[in-house]
């Protein structure tokens, strides 16, 4: 067991990594970037940060060979954490640009449905449905910091993945967790001091892997 | 329920900031990465940092203080002044930056935004209006910290601005601007009437009452402020109660130890 686990953060060209990286740094992890499957050999826990569009990042993705590197990762059930566009990507596709995602989680990327503003800017509170130690030593009603105009919508039929939802008009799912794997909506890297905690947590998680 | 923002905002100048901050306590308050750090552990909601570097060539200490910046403030950071290109704006976001806006440069060339939108996503592209009132009801857009008009109506091109590509639009009332008058509301309620993007109210806040309207009467998502910050006038957890007193949704952050 390491005592700081490498944690590889995916980099497919979709958003700066220098807050994901500088986050996790500060929370104890030992971070390396992973440009291609490659990237994946040898570290303990995945995050797929990102923000943007599905498509043109489902098709780096691809053009880096981390499509199937990515979804055997979350089959293994080894620790992933999907940060927005990175939980974006875990559904079956999305109605953004009609992409066909890693459907690894059940129902697909919708439109925020009677947003007062769209983009979704700035700090929400995360209801959780269920206790799970992503939110360990998190208030309950804390505040994260979301930016997104869509967000994945969970097949009812498989609602038990559902961790947390946010309100913004309507009701949205704001993070899943199944076995190891996680995703939240908003961005614990621009979060504050709950976020590095989340990401602490998620450290954790994946030390005790 | 989405909060309001309050957003401080530093000038800074070859990677310095530029009005002076009265905190005692601070080791150098004209560091920007220094500041920048203060202000998010007293509940900044974000931080803008608006360049106003005269020299290109010393462009590169701005990238430096957005990541130095980017190591130590945990909260997202919109970075304005300068940006003319989608080189400009991969640089700052990769030095750390969340967000940049554009203003001067969007107004010759309003593609720029679509250009940066198509390439960071419209949720990376603040387009800031500096507006002038003209006459009763209507704003022309002035660049160049105001000293050049443009004649462009600001409602017409905060509405183009979003078709265009904006994600968020930073309006500032240069009539307002440094007086302490309060935002200007009508201002505002026309802009934020129009589009369904969030609208930044900016120029003219003396006090929390000015918060309050901002959101309350002007539609604002969120407020900015320079010098009322940096002069210790009002902090931002005493803004942030004052909005809340007033039935506004705001992130209340624990008050770090003095």
């Amino acid at each position: 067991m390491t005592t700081r686990p490498r944690i590889a953060v995916v980099d497919y060209g979709a958003g700066n990594l220098v807050s994901i990286d500088q986050a996790l740094r500060a929370v104890g992890a030992e971070v390396t970037v992973a440009h291609d499957g490659e990237g994946l050999r040898g570290v303990d826990g995945v995050i797929v940060p990102g923000v943007g569009a599905a498509a043109p990042a489902m098709s780096r993705l691809a053009r880096h060979d981390l499509t199937d590197p990515l979804r055997a990762w979350i089959a293994a059930d080894r620790p992933f954490l999907g940060i927005c566009l990175g939980l974006q990507l875990l559904f079956d596709g999305s109605d953004e640009d009609g992409a066909t995602t890693l459907g690894v989680v059940a129902g697909r990327t919708v439109r925020l449905v009677d947003a007062p503003t769209l983009p979704h800017i700035g700090w929400n509170q995360v209801e959780r449905t269920r206790p799970h130690p992503l939110f360990e030593g998190i208030a309950p009603d804390a505040d994260f910091y979301f930016v997104h105009s869509y967000a994945g919508a969970v097949d009812p039929a498989a609602d038990e993945i559902v961790l947390a939802t946010t309100d913004h008009g309507a009701t949205f799912t704001s993070a899943v967790a199944r076995g190891a794997l996680a995703g939240v909506q908003f961005h614990p890297e621009r979060s504050g001091d709950d976020g590095l905690r989340l990401l602490a947590n998620f450290v954790d998680l994946v030390r005790a892997a | 329920m989405l909060r309001r923002r309050v957003i401080p905002c530093l000038d800074v100048a070859d990677g310095r900031v530029v009005k002076g901050t009265n905190f005692v306590d601070l080791v150098d308050a004209g560091d920007p990465p220094e500041l920048a750090e203060r202000y998010a552990a007293e509940g900044a909601d974000e931080l803008v940092f608006l360049d106003i570097t005269a020299a290109p060539e010393r462009r590169g200490t701005l990238l430096d203080i957005v990541e130095r910046t980017a190591r130590r403030a945990f909260v997202p950071l919109t970075v304005g002044g300068g940006v003319r290109s989608v080189t400009d704006m991969r640089d700052v976001l990769r030095a750390g930056a969340d967000k940049v806006s554009l203003n001067t440069a969007a107004v010759a060339d309003p593609l720029l935004i679509a250009r940066c939108a198509g390439r960071f996503g419209r949720q990376a592209v603040v387009v800031a209006i500096d507006a002038r009132a003209t006459v009763p009801g209507a704003w022309e857009v002035v660049v160049k910290g105001g000293r050049e008009s443009t004649g462009l109506d600001a409602v017409a091109w905060a509405e183009r601005a979003v078709d265009i590509g904006a994600g968020e639009l930073l309006v500032t009332s240069i009539d307002r601007d440094g007086t302490g008058a309060g935002f200007d509301l009508e201002l505002l309620r026309a802009i934020t009437s129009r589009v369904g993007v969030p609208v930044i109210a900016s120029g003219g806040a003396a006090g929390p009452a000015d918060f309050v309207a901002a959101v309350r009467d002007g539609g604002a998502d969120a407020v900015l402020a320079a010098s009322i910050f940096h002069r210790g006038i009002h902090s931002i957890p005493a803004i942030k109660a004052a909005m809340a007193a007033a039935g506004l949704p705001v992130r209340l952050v624990p008050v770090p130890a003095a």
